[in-house]
């Protein structure tokens, strides 16, 4: 099944999301909220805009569509989206890092329904990513998986192995979604490894690619759509996006602003601005 | 003894013969199908093979991905490269989610010869044994690795088998019992008692005929599952025998001397000596010359045995 809301409450979503984000992070003390946030959209857009195919109920239904969060300190991101989904309760949102939660501080798929990989350690989910779609095609399945990196991630080269065997393998059951935020542990990425235009480089293997405004819900789901038609080849989508959006201004002596979270004061800040 | 095929060799027929009855068996290759011996495998079911080309890392989560999506994953690779090359993949893509692949590595020790300490997977086991949720076994020769793919192929949680690249000689003749995380007593004794596994399971068993030869009886026990440890047959040898010896064709450092360590002062504290490759690399040369130079023979167990 899926879940396709209308435009405003798909922009309605992305603000609960959001509130998530930042309310559960600042409970915790610690993760990474702006690096959630930057991605926001994009994966609201996948569970909540009739992209992706799943079930809440049934998480390990064969033939699902997957999403796998690959830049895995996005966890405070992946588990809002669950919760609004339907997996586990929103009243399990605070528990975020806290010992015997199994919302851990990077996804945990032994311990939370809809979590399809383990990450946290950056360069592996594509990989993954790659066996669920050749599972997919030995099954006749017409299911998609859909892996998100972050442009600091793709630094790895595990990324790029797994970009050529995709490529080998036609296959257009596959997504990477990068979150072309900008800026990584230390620093910009321009700074630290600029490995932009990524278009050119995803093509240069043999993939069909996007550059997008992540943050334009409807330019989101037009790249979905337009991937989804895509034969013999996988897709990526580069796309855009502003670390900590839409508070970024907030946080502007401080624009990377990386596995920090806000401060109570901060969150009341960070409230009115998400709306 | 009558020497038997390769330990990869049998690997490779065993796994080609399960693919018959096993449907979701898929097999994930890093371009070393004809080495590792995957081929025969892929040969037979080209649909469930994947080559993803020389890219370790990606071997491994790709198998995991697999794994994760209902198929039952195997991959094989060179002991030293699909372990050292890719071990933070099997430790967050395989170990920590705890998914059903079985992952093998071939051209294990130094008894590859030629090619030299590069090719060498001499940490294998102890990197394997550090990865929670593994199992770990090394079979000695060509039916018990039939019989340890069969075994490995009934769990459906992650494993290490480590394989050889040279002909070994059969050890195990007709009925046999294997049964994982159980120590198989191929020689009695009550005088000490020499734990091995894989290729220095001949060494070992030659040992102890020279041993009979000036009155020592010693007891032999193919320590094939590295992972659990058969503490019951560790206690049994303490106990009974007082004294033991450890043999392997692995660094001293985190391989089959360590954990029976561990176990023996856990258990009933008794003198230990440990014969493997003591903190080097190797060289390049012939399988036998390197295995008497890095003390790694029949001799060396001898002499171990005589120092207590």
């Amino acid at each position: 099944m899926t879940v396709r809301l209308s435009l405003p409450d798909l922009l309605a979503k992305a603000k609960v999301i959001r509130r998530h984000i930042v309310m559960s992070t600042t409970a915790a003390a610690s993760g990474h909220p702006t690096s959630s946030m930057s991605a926001t959209d994009i994966v609201t857009a996948l569970y909540f805009g009739g992209v992706m195919r799943y079930d809440a109920k049934n998480p390990t239904a064969p033939g699902r569509d997957k999403f796998i969060l690959s830049k895995g300190h996005a966890a405070p991101l992946l588990y809002a989206i669950l919760a609004e989904a339907g997996y586990f309760s929103t009243d399990m949102l605070p528990t975020l890092r806290k010992i015997g939660s199994p919302l851990e501080g990077h996804p945990n798929y032994r311990r939370l329904p809809g979590v399809e990989a383990s990450t946290g350690s950056l360069g592996q989910g594509l990989s993954i990513g790659v066996g669920a779609a050749l599972a997919a095609k030995l099954d006749n399945f017409d299911a998609r998986t859909y892996v998100l990196t972050g442009d600091g991630e793709v630094a790895e080269g595990q990324i790029w192995e797994a970009v050529m065997s995709a490529a080998k393998y036609r296959l257009d059951n596959l997504v990477c979604i990068v979150d072309q935020n900008g800026f990584q542990q230390t620093g910009a990425t321009t700074d630290v490894l600029d490995l932009r235009p990524l278009v050119p480089k995803f093509e240069a293997f043999g993939w069909f690619a996007q550059e997008i405004n992540g943050h334009d819900v409807n330019e989101i789901l037009i790249a979905f759509d337009k991937a989804k038609h895509i034969k013999g080849k996988p897709s990526a989508i580069v796309c855009r996006t502003v670390k900590g959006y839409p508070i970024h201004q907030m946080l502007a002596s401080d624009p990377n602003h990386h596995g920090k979270p806000l401060t109570k004061d901060e969150a009341v800040q960070a409230y009115a601005i998400i709306g | 003894m009558k020497l038997g095929k390769a330990t990869r060799e049998a690997f490779g027929l065993a796994l080609a013969q399960l693919g018959e009855t096993n449907p979701d068996i898929v097999v994930v290759d890093g371009d070393v199908g004809n080495s590792t011996r995957t081929e025969l495998f892929g040969k037979k079911f080209p649909t469930r093979f994947f080559n993803v080309g020389i890219a370790e890392s990606n071997l491994v989560s790709v198998a995991a991905g697999l794994a994760s999506s209902g198929k039952r994953a195997w991959l094989a690779s060179f002991a030293a490269f699909v372990m050292c090359n890719a071990y933070d993949q099997l430790r967050m893509s395989v170990a920590f989610p705890c998914l059903d692949v079985k992952v093998v590595g071939t051209h294990a020790g130094i008894s590859i010869g030629e090619d030299g300490p590069s090719q060498m997977g001499i940490e294998d086991v102890g990197l394997a044994c550090s990865l929670p949720n593994f199992t770990v076994i090394v079979p000695a020769d060509e039916p018990s690795t039939f019989r340890a793919i069969e075994a490995l192929n009934k769990m459906h949680t992650p494993a290490y088998l480590r394989a050889g690249r040279p002909n070994v000689p059969i050890v195990y003749e007709g009925d046999f019992e294997f049964q994982i995380g159980k120590a198989n007593q191929l020689r009695a004794g009550s005088d000490l008692t020499i734990i091995a596994y894989g290729l220095m399971i001949g060494p070992a068993l030659q040992a102890a005929e020279e041993l009979a030869k000036t009155g020592v009886q010693a007891r032999v026990l193919d320590m094939h599952t590295i992972k659990p440890l058969d503490h019951a047959a560790v206690l049994a040898a303490a106990k009974e025998t007082g004294r033991i010896v450890v043999a392997e064709e692995h660094l001293l450092h985190g391989g089959l001397g360590s954990a029976v360590a561990m176990s023996v002062v856990r258990q009933h504290p008794v003198p230990m000596r440990f014969v493997g490759i003591n903190d080097t690399f190797a060289e390049s040369g012939k399988p036998d010359e390197l295995l008497a130079k890095y003390g790694l023979t029949a001799a060396d167990i001898v002499k171990a045995a005589k120092a207590f």
